[in-house]
């Protein structure tokens, strides 16, 4: 029962996305092709893999404000790296970044569970951090495309079964994902720690070490994003995918994550950043102002909430119900 | 290892008395806790002088009266928005949204003074925009009964994406004579309107806070929700309320700012919710609510104040202070936290020996 209830939720989204398409569709026809909707696929990719992390970090009831930065910082790394050692393996650079994009969540995460402050404050602060230190790397210079190296640039790019490999890595990563979450007890871990601390405690788990895990892999997942960010938009600069947390957490609220921790699929997170996808994608072609973006991420975030609280509330009472008739 | 120290749990956490003391009952938790905050804002005081003391050897223009009257302004319209967002925090809400409702009120201002408005209708629409986006946010919190971090990032992206829809890169910059008084006027001397408009509305929040029923139903609000509700305290209500004032405040800081820069766009006051909520936590106001003063606050604001002014006298980048401003947060939270858990480590050792 519990289970059909929790998947209600994916069809959703997946058919809000469908009506969205539908109705772009008809004001520009070719938005629905095959083609323009593995570039939305391609496009949307960042998003999908950094709102897999956060999502498990939110599941463990915290937050990542930093992943942006921690995106940003990683990207700017790698393609110093590359404008000083155009000669460095591709496999070097993107390692570097993964390394970086781990540091950097581990700091988050050892604040959290050792010193234990709270998550908000500790990525509201790293996020401030982080940003200043791209400006210190770099002087406050930018990276330009004519210092990165070829193949920096096409990695992402190249085709690869039709698809580029960038699309390809975003799939990856939604496999590991269903993989970590389905199958590891680092994943079952997650929502136990989210769901009921005390419980998880009590069932021998240890709550602070799951939540630093948690930060580790948004942390890692980031790195990786920052190389992908830098090679395909071709720059390095410290603004880089500014204000791009607040996508990444609206997508795992669209998707139903649950800010207060051990409720969310990898599924729905996925649709969720397909969803905010779809709308970023569909602004220029039915020639509506990009300014209007802001507000509309802002609502969806808002609308996302109070459906999730509506469908948390009757998920709550059912469960009673249910364990009423079983006693 | 027993259940209480096994890490932190934002969303329910362990009561910091006890953890402090070990697991064990504490028996003066009230003594003990002001006796903290009490040598927090000392050292909030020590650190505000050795600031001031460092800029004045730094730089010989430091201590120029003009020149610090000018600093002030460093601060000002953070501070004013820093003091309803102490008593929010203290209730155990926030409020992310604040930066976003500056840039909203001040493009309607900027719109209304652009249709001819008078200088008292943009004062009046600049804090009624604020009560209005204060309400939204309060009513989506207390109401719907969302978590406010949540509906907060939400509305900070709507309000400010609201003002990029109405102005998107345009800019406004023509206001009716007089309007520039609240930002770039003196009351007497090298005494800005604004600074004097703050040290009022401090003593106001001050009593409000510290001398008010008010004020005490907001600490056990934000001490125990629950127990606050069972002894018969409206605590939606004075939530609700609580956001009305952060609104509000946003309009007045947003009236200020736009009459300091005498222009809008939509991108004014970008980052500012972080710098106001590390100034309120900075002024020893517990980020998961339940203590804090208004002193504490105001030096808070005084110290982030003068440090931003002297790094800009060494001409240090804005992006490197925001390196300082993330560590001092971070800094702040975690060193209570640490001496406290030291303290009770020594505790405990010196009961084994006894």
């Amino acid at each position: 029962m519990i289970g059909f209830l929790l998947k209600r939720r994916e069809p959703q989204i997946f058919a809000a996305i469908l009506v969205l398409i539908a109705l772009i569709s008809t004001r520009f026809p070719g938005f629905a092709a095959p083609a323009n909707l593995a570039e939305v696929f391609n496009d949307t990719a960042i998003l999908i893999v950094l709102a897999l992390g956060q999502m498990a970090v939110i599941l463990t009831r915290c937050i990542d404000l930093s992943v942006a930065a921690n995106l940003a910082l990683s990207g700017m790394i790698v393609a110093l790296l590359n404008a000083a050692h155009p000669d460095l393996p591709l496999a070097v650079l993107i390692l570097v970044a993964l390394v970086s994009g781990l540091l950097l969540g581990a700091i988050n995460g050892l604040l959290v569970w050792k010193v234990g402050i709270p998550s908000i404050v500790v990525t509201l602060g790293t996020l401030a951090v982080y940003r200043g230190v791209i400006f210190l790397l770099a002087g406050g210079a930018w990276v330009n495309a004519h210092q990165m190296s070829a193949v920096f640039l096409n990695m992402p790019r190249s085709v690869i079964l039709g698809l580029p490999v960038l699309a390809w890595t975003g799939v990856l990563i939604v496999a590991l994902g269903v993989l970590v979450i389905r199958y590891t007890g680092f994943g079952r871990a997650l929502y136990a720690v989210g769901g009921n601390p005390v419980a998880a405690v009590y069932a021998g788990l240890d709550v602070g070490r799951t939540q630093f895990l948690a930060f580790c892999l948004s942390g890692l997942l980031s790195g990786l994003c920052g190389y992908f960010w830098v090679s395909r938009y071709a720059v390095a600069y410290v603004d880089v995918a500014n204000g791009f947390e607040l996508d990444v957490i609206a997508a795992c609220v669209i998707g139903g994550v649950s800010i207060g921790g051990g409720i969310g699929s990898v599924a729905g997170t996925v649709l969720g950043a397909i969803f905010l996808g779809v709308i970023k994608n569909a602004l220029p072609v039915v020639n509506i102002s990009p300014f209007w973006q802001m507000a509309i991420s802002g609502s969806v975030i808002i609308i996302a909430v109070v459906f999730n609280a509506r469908a948390e509330k009757k998920r709550g009472r059912l469960i009673l119900k249910q364990a009423r008739t079983a006693s | 290892m027993t259940v209480l120290d096994t890490g932190p749990l934002p969303a329910e956490p362990a009561p910091r008395s006890a953890r402090a003391s070990g697991g064990s009952i504490p028996d003066r938790l009230e003594g003990r806790a002001s006796r903290i905050f009490l040598r927090w804002e000392v050292l909030l005081l020590v650190l505000a002088a050795i600031v001031f003391a460092i800029n004045s050897f730094a730089s010989p223009y430091f201590l120029d009266p003009w020149n610090l009257s000018d600093a002030t302004y460093n601060f000002t319209e953070k501070a004013m928005i820093g003091l309803a967002m102490a008593l929010l925090i203290v209730s155990g809400e926030i409020d992310l949204s604040v930066a976003s409702i500056i840039a909203l009120a001040s493009v309607a201002m900027g719109a209304a003074a652009a249709a001819g408005a008078s200088v008292w209708m943009l004062v009046l629409i600049g804090l009624g925009v604020g009560l209005v986006a204060g309400a939204f946010n309060g009513f989506l919190v207390t109401m719907v009964g969302l978590p406010s971090i949540v509906v907060t990032i939400g509305t900070m992206s709507l309000f400010r994406g609201i003002a990029f829809i109405v102005l998107g890169d345009q800019v406004y910059n023509s206001y009716p004579a007089g309007f520039e008084w609240f930002g770039q006027g003196y009351v007497v001397w090298a005494f800005t309107v604004e600074l004097v408009m703050f040290l009022v509305l401090a003593v106001i929040f001050g009593l409000v806070l510290q001398k008010s029923t008010f004020g005490r139903r907001v600490y056990a609000i934000g001490n125990n929700p629950m127990a606050a509700r069972f002894s018969g305290i409206r605590v939606e209500r004075i939530k609700f309320i609580l956001f009305l004032l952060t609104g509000v405040m946003s309009g007045l800081a947003s009236i200020c700012l736009t009459s300091r820069l005498g222009s809008t766009r939509p991108s004014i006051a970008t980052g500012w919710e972080l710098e106001v909520v590390t100034m309120v936590v900075l002024g020893g106001v517990a980020i998961n609510g339940g203590s804090g003063t208004i002193l504490g606050v105001v030096i808070a604001a005084f110290v982030m104040g003068l440090v931003t002014f002297g790094f800009g006298l060494l001409n240090v980048p804005g992006i490197v202070m925001s390196i300082f401003i993330g560590l001092l947060l971070i800094a702040v939270i975690a060193l209570p936290i640490l001496f406290r858990r030291v303290m009770a480590a020594r505790r405990s050792t010196r009961r084994v020996a006894a």
